[in-house]
């Protein structure tokens, strides 16, 4: 196996398992075994994570007084402004928040799935309170187990409001959670039928919550009758309604199919899926161990799946911060490439996530994807003005006003790059780097990129390879 | 496939040349160039959801007084188009279109089971999808994939913007986003750009060709549309607001031997919850000035019979105002459709029943989907069931 090879394969988990490589690991990346360093993600990964926490005193303050739903209707208009206000803005500080762990956590695989569940999980409710709670429950569970992941999940404010679990009663059935649960979290279209979701619906009647993020259960307004759930009868609750979900293999399935398509490969492979699907249902939905099945298998690292996947605009952006130290002046510049981008976190596009892959991609997407290296280290100007999101402005225009933003202040610390190759001959530096910064197959044309570098120093000819290289439809891929 | 830019001179200096030929020549040209006489659509949305109620107003309507004490507009001040409607008096231009026998106006369009989130019913039109599905396509880009299987060329379909729209995004095809042509000329006009993609070969990886596919199509369509915006300099003034600018851009090409059929445009933000009077008569008066520029301009280029401009909001306000002087978020809504090639002009439709009321919110009578399929069909010429999925009802307004 070629030095290269080896580093490649380990690139190619680090942006799969985690958010990419960064510049100091480098050089260690050509001698680790892909076993080895797939043994120090996990291990980076065993704490539980630190909870996040950026309510605002204000809006904490203001929670905590209140104490019921009813207390929340009498709320005037006003207050009840403030309070969505306060969250729009708390949820953008949650949203850097989470992007800067992402950027320099050492449990990038814990923050790497909590991205995935992120999107398996979509919700998108403006109440920084329920969704600080669920993406705290999504960091928490992300490696652990798919069974609590599911009810922990099930069981927050955040889903149980965004798909209007609080108006399911007995008598008033509201079917949008129940099927939720079953079409985007467990079995997927076409694995139950309408009478699946209707009676499963009133097995869910009474889940709900109060104003403090607590989930309640309302016996009052639960329907204790009998229900017949995908072949099975009896005096079901919510609780049984998702036991049954997990007996079920196809959830197993339609989760294995899901994570093969996101970390290995957008085309299926039905022989690896349906070995990956039995072993995670045998382990009892074990969420470390499927990753560990494929990150530990040959096929892992073939060729073609390799350097084929579409980085998100989070990926994208995340993967540039790691390789390239730059402070920002205004961090929040991020919130704009998300916006135009088409991935703000915490606001996925409906109750079915991201859709991902090519969905990324058109002309003006892949321009301001190809100029952001040149943005965020001060050589291009954002002229780029995103689309307004009225969900959030609640008719007060100016509230989101994009300053139409031009030059980006940040500071980079190229040093900690160009120190990475100072053991590379100058005659292998171009490849070296390309190497390091493309997951492709295909590459740059070396006699192109010569006319476009700088040469006047190693570390200048290193750092304009390096974003070059970086404004390429190649790089879009990892 | 791919377009290079060698191809593309080839091509763009056939259309120059295209432009010394005598007219009947011009329509031997082939498919991808459109000659005039082509028929154009011109999509106008108001974003954040317009008061169709205090746009097209039932004048002589009590309940409409009723629930409206403080935002009703008054009889004396409408634009009387009949005895029972008026219009904004914010839009006089409209009338005039009114009275000319170029504007249509449609009443009570939605759809079944109506949300009243504005991300998710803006989905849900651009998409053209049922309230309870969801596709990430849009309907006009799925009118590329189904008109140019292959034809990679996204200038069928612009949105004069800075980011793409998913109404402009097919499943194979998507429309380009670009909000001046100049100035997309000179980011694209990157020779970085340009050599690393004449000099990527489609091999192996065809996921790597789909994006130097964008990108190939990004840079030839950047100098194709920054050419043809130069082609015929409008002379007509507009009014130097957003919407006025934008109009501006899109006649300057319609005004070209562009190939596009499908313009889109965005006004915003009609979310009045307060304060409605001010801000909705503020974005009228744009309106009313930039559509009166721009129907002057088609008219004095005899383009206007070619033309369909078509105006939707995502969702309508609620029939009763609020406390604070504005309207929340309701459901059906009226659109505007502006031309001159309508078969049904005025009031298309009779107004919505203000005695049936769902909550308090207006019933659909025409289901939006009606209206895509009957443009698609009749005005743009294309495949209405491929592209939405379902034979719908045809109507009669072209």
């Amino acid at each position: 196996m070629s030095t290269s090879t080896n580093q490649l394969k380990n690139q190619h988990l680090l942006w799969r398992a985690a958010f990419g490589p960064m510049a100091e690991n480098i050089n260690q990346l050509q001698d680790v075994s892909q076993k080895e360093l797939y043994d120090i993600l996990l291990k980076m990964s065993a704490k539980s994570p630190l909870p996040f926490n950026v309510a605002t005193n204000l809006f904490d303050g203001f929670m905590k007084g209140v104490q019921d739903i009813g207390r929340m209707q009498k709320l005037d208009k006003d207050e009840k402004k403030m309070l969505r206000k306060q969250s729009v803005e708390d949820l953008k500080n949650l949203n850097l928040t989470w992007l800067t762990e992402m950027i320099s956590s050492e449990a990038q695989m814990r923050e790497k799935m909590s991205l995935f569940w992120h999107g398996h999980f979509a919700c998108r409710v403006i109440n920084i309170y329920f969704q600080q709670q669920l993406l705290n429950t999504v960091r928490e569970n992300s490696l652990n187990n798919f069974g609590d992941l599911l009810r922990e999940v099930s069981k927050s404010p955040a889903m149980l409001s965004f798909l209007n679990n609080q108006q399911n009663k007995k008598q008033h059935p509201n079917e949008n959670f129940a099927r939720e649960v079953m079409e985007l979290f467990t079995l997927g279209r076409g694995n139950y039928t309408e009478e699946d979701v209707k009676e499963s619906a009133r097995a869910f009647t009474g889940w709900g919550f109060n104003l403090r993020g607590e989930f309640v259960d309302r016996p009052f307004l639960h329907d204790t009758g009998k229900k017949t759930f995908l072949g099975k009868t009896g005096n079901f609750n919510g609780d049984d309604i998702i036991d049954i979900l997990l007996e079920q293999k196809q959830t197993a399935k339609f989760i294995t199919g899901k994570i093969y398509r996101y970390f290995v490969n957008d085309t299926p492979d039905v022989e690896k899926t349906e070995w990956l699907a039995n072993r995670f249902y045998q382990s009892g939905y074990d969420i470390k161990k499927i990753l560990t099945d494929i990150y530990t298998s040959n096929w892992f690292y073939d060729g073609k799946n390799i350097g084929n996947r579409i980085k998100s605009p989070v990926e994208l952006l995340v993967g540039i911060r790691r390789l390239i130290p730059i402070e920002l002046d205004k961090p929040e510049v991020q919130l704009l490439f998300e916006r135009a981008l088409g991935q703000i976190l915490f606001y996925p596009p409906n109750v079915a996530g991201w859709p991902g892959g090519k969905n990324w991609i058109d002309s003006s997407a892949l321009m301001l994807r190809m100029r952001i290296p040149q943005i965020l280290t001060n050589a291009d100007d954002f002229v780029v003005k995103p689309k307004d999101d009225y969900d959030t402005m609640m008719g007060m225009e100016g509230v989101n006003k994009n300053p139409g933003l031009k030059q980006i202040n940040s500071t980079v610390d190229w040093n900690a790059v160009t120190k990475a190759f100072d053991n590379t001959p100058r005659e292998n530096l171009m490849r070296q780097i390309s190497n390091t910064v493309l997951q492709t197959k295909e590459k740059i044309n070396p006699t192109i990129l010569d006319k476009y570098v700088h040469k006047d120093t190693r570390d200048v000819y290193i750092k304009t390879t390096i974003i070059e290289l970086m404004s390429t439809p190649e790089y879009q891929f990892c | 496939m791919l377009f290079k830019r060698k191809e593309f001179l080839q091509i763009s200096s056939l259309a120059t040349a295209s432009l010394m030929l005598p007219k009947f020549l011009k329509a031997f040209d082939g498919k991808t160039i459109v000659p005039p006489g082509n028929k154009v659509l011109v999509v106008l949305q108001f974003s954040g959801g317009n008061d169709g109620l205090n746009t097209v107003i039932p004048v002589r309507n009590d309940i409409y007084y009723k629930a409206r004490p403080k935002l009703g507009i008054e009889k004396a001040k409408a634009l009387f188009l009949n005895d029972e409607v008026g219009i904004n008096p914010a839009l006089p231009v409209f009338k005039e279109l009114f009275d000319d026998g170029s504007l249509g106006i449609l009443n009570g369009v939605g759809y079944p089971n109506p949300d009243r989130s504005h991300f998710r019913s803006m989905d849900i039109w651009q998409s053209a999808s049922d309230s309870d599905k969801y596709i990430y396509s849009g309907w006009l880009g799925r009118y590329l994939d189904a008109q140019c299987g292959g034809c990679g060329k996204p200038t069928q379909a612009l949105e004069v913007d800075d980011v793409l729209s998913l109404a402009l995004k097919g499943e194979n095809n998507k429309g380009l986003a670009v909000k001046d042509p100049k100035r997309l000329y000179n980011t694209s006009y990157e020779k970085y750009f340009k050599e690393i993609n004449t000099a990527h070969q489609n091999g192996e990886e065809p996921v790597v060709d789909y994006l130097y596919k964008t990108l190939s199509e990004t840079l030839s369509s950047a100098d194709y549309i920054f050419q043809q915006s130069k082609l015929h300099p409008t002379t007509q003034n507009y009014p130097a607001t957003g919407l006025g600018k934008n109009l501006k851009t899109i006649s300057s090409l319609i005004l070209s031997d562009i190939n596009t059929k499908v313009y889109y445009v965005s006004l915003g933000s009609f979310d009045t919850h307060v304060n409605q009077e001010n801000q909705q008569k503020r974005l009228f008066t744009e309106l009313n000035d930039a559509i009166s520029a721009f129907v002057k301009d088609l008219k004095s280029n005899n383009r206007f019979e070619d033309v369909m401009l078509m105006t939707f909001s995502e969702f309508g306000r609620r029939v009763a105002q609020n406390a604070s002087g504005g309207t929340d978020h309701g459901t059906a809504n009226n659109m505007f459709l502006v031309g001159g090639g309508l078969k049904q002009k005025g009031l298309i439709n009779p107004m919505v029943d203000l005695t049936d009321l769902n909550d308090g919110d207006l019933r659909h009578t025409i289901d939006f989907k009606n209206v895509y399929a009957t443009i698609l069909r009749k005005w743009l010429d294309a495949d209405d069931k491929a592209i939405l999925g379902k034979q719908c009802e045809l109507m009669s307004f072209v």
